[in-house]
């Protein structure tokens, strides 16, 4: 359904020109078959939306190549748009116009008929919860209707394959849950194939067969949940120590033992990965009292995505997301 | 593409007809132009550059092109908010053929002129008894439906290539105030100095000025008239190339 190869895109920082190149995305390649939900997961700024920009022939590539549900990305862009769906981040309706004539006029885009058109919009209106909004502008919409428009907006031609960015970014977690739940009917109910990104990890963890970790313009991981945390492999025990000096010489304390396959520090905690987290936690805590270490307290954690992102990285997601809230890259 | 171009038309119109403060805030300045600086013109209108001595002949016409100037002109506003909102991007993502989501954009911004060209002329004919060819007006209207659709073209490629609001409207303003004051449309260039008339016959806008004041008084073929149509269709030939490669290429 959708092959891409050695993907690029490079940018010149908007009005610095003669300014450095950015690398937005450095040679992503991806297979994605019939019928999968397939998650790009990685933190804002890491090339998620360029990709999918290019994927979805709103941007050109720099360079390689995709097939994207049976099209070439670069020579045939017009079977391309007739082929898939586009859920963009930033929202596809203006907000003086009202529910159905967004979809009736994304339909007639899509050389529906009108009489057609307008079918397909009060089907899709009932399918995505948006019955008795037909005549509201879609300014006035809530967030969570607002996007179940712009999916709405996406599935009017019956696309094989859908792209969504960021779906449910900014939503409240009971419209997210909702949103999730039509997400997975576009598979049990259209036969649709998705590819979404997503910078919450609940979210590639709940919908996503599987999870493509993208990091930096690349793709450092791929796989199914489960296996991304087998790869990590075993609990995580947490340690949080009094002083950032404290944490190095807590790692040399306790480096030494077999059962430790991983130490990650970071200011003042310490990070062990351990086959067993509860047998291993109070002979560490041992340990390091004996050592003349305080430990402040501990915790002990099944792997989650984030430990994933945090293996394969070095860094956390949930962390990287705070920094890029405070200084936004776009993507 | 025709299709496309229709069912852009529509949407932009119904739009624009929810809207329709714009249409009336657009036709705002020329209005007070009309009533608060035409009366001006009545005593000095035996001055050289005026059409048949007559100062409604000659403000007239030029207000429909200041009109054209600014309301086509400042028609990218729509399209950078629309930009801002996704509409764009997803129009893109649509089959839609790329010239048909200017066109249909364009031709939007065209029939609105249209209308405020229409209520601006009737404002002269009833307030201050202006007797114009009317021949020479519906020719005036469709030499401004041609500049019309030079500006909102031009304007609709330049917001998608704006980064926001600030650029779009210090480029529009600085680039319309010099044009509009080179144009002679406030007082025919027949008063300036030599080295402004000359200025101001590098700009397309004073050729169109002086071919819809010929058409106004009942010139209809008049050399001016002749050379207005002949710029702006040039002019309709690039900004349309230049606007539908915008939509084309444009990473919104």
């Amino acid at each position: 359904m959708l092959h891409v190869r050695d993907l690029r895109k490079t940018f010149r920082p908007p009005g610095r020109r003669g300014g450095r190149q950015v690398e937005a995305v450095r040679g992503v390649d991806c297979d994605v078959d019939a019928g999968e939900i397939v998650g790009f997961l990685g933190p804002n700024g890491a090339g998620k939306t360029t990709t999918l920009r290019m994927l979805t022939t709103a941007l050109t590539p720099t360079s390689g190549q995709a097939t994207v549900a049976g099209h070439d990305l670069l020579r045939d862009p017009l079977g391309v748009r007739r082929s898939i769906g586009s859920v963009p981040q930033g929202g596809t309706s203006n907000g003086n116009a009202t529910v159905r004539e967004e979809l009736v006029l994304q339909a007639r885009l899509h050389r529906f008929s009108r009489a057609d058109a307008e079918r397909r919009a009060a089907a899709l209106m009932a399918q995505l919860d948006l019955d008795g909004l037909g005549d509201r502008r879609t300014k006035t919409l809530s967030g969570g209707q607002r996007r179940r428009l712009d999916i709405a907006m996406g599935l009017v031609h019956a696309p094989p394959l859908v792209f969504l960015d960021e779906p449910t970014t900014g939503l409240d977690p009971q419209s997210r849950a909702n949103l999730w739940d039509h997400i997975r009917s576009l598979r049990a109910e259209h036969a649709a194939t998705v590819f979404l990104t997503t910078h919450y990890l609940e979210e590639a963890d709940a919908l996503c067969d599987r999870i493509l970790v993208i990091d930096d313009g690349r793709i450092v991981a791929e796989g199914t949940p489960d296996e991304l945390k087998r790869r990590v492999a075993g609990d995580v025990v947490t340690l949080e120590l009094r002083r950032p000096e404290d944490v190095e010489r807590a790692r040399a304390a306790v480096g030494s033992d077999p059962q430790i396959r991983d130490v990650l520090t970071e200011r003042t905690t310490l990070r062990l990965t351990v086959e067993h987290g509860e047998r291993s936690v109070l002979p560490l805590v041992r340990q390091l009292d004996g050592a003349g270490l305080d430990v402040l307290g501990f915790s002990v954690s099944r792997p989650t995505l984030d430990d994933v992102f945090l293996a394969v990285t070095g860094r956390s997601l949930r962390e990287s997301d705070v920094v890029d809230e405070r200084t936004p890259v776009s993507a | 593409m025709l299709r496309d171009t229709w069912l852009v038309f529509q949407r932009g119109l119904r739009l624009q007809l929810r809207e329709p403060v714009w249409v009336i805030i657009g036709i705002v300045q020329p209005v007070l132009y009309l009533v608060l600086f035409g009366p001006l013109l009545e005593r000095i209108a035996a001055a050289p550059g005026f059409v048949e001595g007559d100062a409604w002949l000659t403000f007239t016409p030029a207000m429909v092109v200041l009109l054209t100037m600014f309301g086509a002109g400042f028609a990218g506003f729509a399209t950078l908010a629309e930009k801002r909102e996704g509409v764009i991007e997803n129009m893109r993502v649509t089959p839609a053929s790329r010239a048909a989501l200017l066109f249909g954009r364009v031709l939007t911004n065209v029939v609105a002129l249209m209308v405020q060209a229409a209520i601006l002329v009737l404002l002269a004919v009833v307030a201050f008894g202006m007797r114009p060819s009317w021949a020479g007006v519906a020719l005036t209207f469709l030499l401004v439906a041609l500049l019309g659709t030079v500006l909102s073209a031009l304007s609709h490629a330049l917001a998608l290539v704006a980064p926001g609001e600030d650029t779009l409207a210090s480029v529009l303003n600085g680039v319309s105030l010099p044009l509009l004051l080179l144009s002679g449309a406030l007082l025919p260039m027949a008063l300036a100095p030599t080295w402004l008339r000359t200025l101001s016959r590098l700009n397309p806008f004073a050729y169109v000025v002086d071919a819809a004041r010929d058409l106004f008084a009942g010139d209809l073929a008049s050399g001016d008239v002749v050379v207005g149509f002949a710029i702006t269709l040039v002019l309709v030939v690039v900004a349309t190339v230049v606007g539908t490669r915008t939509f084309q290429r444009v990473a919104a």
